[in-house]
């Protein structure tokens, strides 16, 4: 039984297919690398799937509900979460802000409550805090929360929206590039995080990532694309000795 | 100097010391108020008393008492020394409609970061509402002598133009919402206009609004017989509804709903995939943000009996914005400040530094001060681009205490 099901998935840019008929499956509570060169088409398939991008032909669906035509904040609902390759922080807002607003659809509270702040919301509110902070300490930022997001490392900022994308209490947690711009020590703890936030939060995680280190390390499976084909797929080993992996990669000659 | 140092750092840490030097500060300058005959600069000094309040570490319980105090009693009783009450409360009367003003701009422009050039449409749609229903006006219209409405209407038609404003927002935003950034500020601009004409012209077939003449005779407030009809009457209905108004733009910043506000305004794609909806959400900050102006509409019309399309021209809008982004786009106590510098500013200063130079050297008409708002609105903006981006008082993120945050949560079951 695959938790998301994409079938025959297609978008075009004017004459650039930027994912072309692509299949994928994917298992609960597992973790699955994207991966190929760039310009291959992961991220728009990543923006295909939590609906910033409509696709041109193809079906999403997770756990049996179709994800075609709903907005994103919609499929946010249902139970998918992002983080940005370009980190898309709220940079004004503290990174407790940040996450609270990642709460955004379990919260309850409405205009009238808010305006005569009526207990429950006050509850709510001092709750919501709370949890905010504990998501905090999963990724070992408490110490900044009250720090604007802006101000913060490469490193903590990227950490910090995938906090903020847990506080959505997704199903699927899809990671664009995690690990780019991070130096080894900070990729280390980042492999660590991911796996602990699977075991912790009963995710199934989905990543793009160009460390090939961190990907061999933590994925059980491996999808490869190119030119918006997938052009390979399986677990770590399979993918490294795939003689059309190392073709996309190092073009051809390389295997022989 | 060294002493000098040390004396400005107990000062600064007691709250006692601090709060007899705002004594002094708010008795010196009411007693001048009260005891010179009209000086400007001692009704200024009296209103910066506000502003020194903000600054000193008082808790927030004994600012709010002492602002309260000093808006309710000492500045009405201060003002009374003289002839001249009226017209300092009719400069405080406007003051505080602008704040209201600026206050529900800055829920679009500064939380929601909307571009709305338009807004003083919906102080015209409150200021219409009550107009039409409590003027002859009403009385032509439908032929009945229910119309025009008593004064005692009044109370309720706060709401009702503050109600109708808001539907207005909410229809505004529906098609213009589509448009993002520059694009939304030429629409909202030309939304203003639209309404402004609109009034202007719909005289004929059926004359609703009297068109360029305007509706005069309107009814003024009226509660257990007794009418509000003097600006320093007036003062209190506005300091009650900008109470409100406070009140509850304070309560929005920090919920939810101020949350997803700002988190739009700083990136629309993230919000969306946070599960937020766009088209709801601004929606409401349109909504909302209108319907501060539209209450204040209807004290506008009631104030001065009369309106005419002339009070709602673009520079209106633009006025507000002004103090929005004077004041510091997204903070509270910044807007206000920003209202209050602005509106005193066109009130007081411009028409005082005339007099004062048509009195003493005389200057060609064309070039007085009056004349020059626009200029001047030109110069404050660019130094505020240049040296303050984010405005006087610039917005403050809300800080969390960590040793609460670390408390376990109580369960609402």
């Amino acid at each position: 039984m695959s938790l998301l099901q994409i079938k025959g998935l297609t978008k075009q840019f004017g004459g650039l297919t930027a994912v072309n008929q692509v299949d994928i499956s994917i298992r609960p509570k597992s973790i699955t690398a994207i991966i190929g060169p760039n310009g291959a088409g992961k991220t728009t398939l990543f923006n295909l799937i939590t609906g910033i991008y409509k696709p041109d032909k193809g079906s999403i669906s997770l756990a049996g509900t179709s994800l075609l035509n709903r907005k994103p904040n919609q499929i946010a609902g249902l139970g998918i979460a992002r983080t940005f390759q370009n980190i898309r922080l709220f940079k004004e807002m503290t990174a407790l802000e940040n996450i609270l607003v990642g709460m955004h659809n379990h919260l309850t509270s409405n205009l009238f409550g808010t305006l005569f702040r009526l207990p429950r919301v006050r509850l709510e509110e001092q709750n919501a805090a709370k949890h905010a902070y504990q998501l905090l300490e999963t990724v070992h930022l408490a110490d900044k929360c009250n720090e604007l997001s802006k101000n913060l490392s490469y490193g903590e900022q990227r950490r910090l929206e995938i906090a903020r994308a847990l506080a959505t209490k997704p199903k699927i947690l899809f990671l664009d590039e995690p690990a780019a711009g991070m130096n080894p020590k900070e990729t280390k703890e980042l492999t660590d995080l991911i796996t602990q936030i699977r075991n912790d939060f009963d995710l199934t995680i989905i990543l793009i990532e160009h460390d090939m280190k961190l990907v061999m390390k933590i994925s059980e499976e491996i999808i490869v694309l190119d030119y918006g084909q997938r052009i390979a797929s399986g677990n770590p080993d399979e993918i490294r000795t795939n003689p059309r992996v190392i073709e996309a990669y190092l073009g051809k000659g390389a295997v022989s | 100097m060294i002493r000098m140092d040390k004396w400005i750092d107990t000062f600064q840490k007691n709250r006692t010391s601090q709060f007899i030097v705002l004594g002094l500060f708010i008795l010196v300058s009411s007693a001048s108020v009260y005891f010179l005959e009209r000086s400007v600069t001692a009704f200024l000094l009296l209103l910066g008393s506000l502003l020194l309040l903000h600054y000193t570490h008082l808790t927030n319980r004994t600012k709010w008492i002492v602002g309260l105090l000093l808006l309710v009693v000492i500045i009405p009783l201060a003002t009374s020394g003289g002839t001249s009450q009226q017209d300092y409360m009719e400069v405080a009367v406007q003051t505080g409609i602008y704040v209201a003003m600026a206050l529900g701009l800055n829920i679009v422009v500064g939380f929601a970061g909307l571009l709305d050039l338009g807004f003083v449409a919906f102080f015209a749609i409150g200021a219409y509402t009550y107009g039409i229903f409590a003027s002859p006006q009403a009385t032509q219209l439908f032929h009945s002598d229910f119309f025009p409405l008593a004064g005692t209407w009044f109370w309720p038609f706060i709401l009702i133009g503050g109600f109708m404003a808001a539907i207005f927002g909410i229809l505004l935003g529906i098609p213009v919402l589509r448009v993002k950034g520059d694009y939304l500020a030429i629409v909202t601009l030309g939304f203003g206009e639209i309404i402004r004409i609109v009034f202007n012209n719909m005289d004929k077939p059926v004359n609703i609004t009297n068109g360029a003449q305007g509706l005069s005779q309107i009814q003024q407030p009226e509660i257990f017989g007794f009418t509000f009809s003097l600006a320093s009457q007036f003062y209190y209905i506005v300091i009650v509804i900008l109470l409100v108004i406070i009140i509850g733009v304070q309560r929005l910043e920090h919920s939810k709903l101020g949350r997803s506000w700002k988190a739009i305004r700083e990136d629309e794609i993230a919000a969306q995939s946070m599960g937020i909806p766009l088209v709801k959400t601004k929606l409401w900050a349109f909504a909302l943000g209108a319907s501060f102006s539209g209450m204040m509409g209807v004290v506008f019309s009631a104030k001065n009996m009369f309106v005419d399309p002339s009070s709602f021209t673009l520079i209106e809008s633009i006025t507000i914005l002004v103090m929005v982004i004077l004041g510091g786009m997204g903070s509270i106590p910044g807007v206000i400040l920003g209202a209050a510098v602005i509106s005193v500013l066109n009130l007081q200063i411009l028409t005082e530094v005339t007099n004062f130079l048509t009195q003493n050297i005389s200057i060609p008409d064309t070039l007085s001060p009056t004349k020059m708002q626009r200029l001047i609105f030109g110069v404050i903006l660019v130094l505020i681009a240049v040296y303050r981006p984010k405005g006087l008082i610039t917005a403050k993120a809300k800080q969390y205490d960590p040793a609460k945050l670390a408390e376990q949560p109580i369960s609402d079951k």
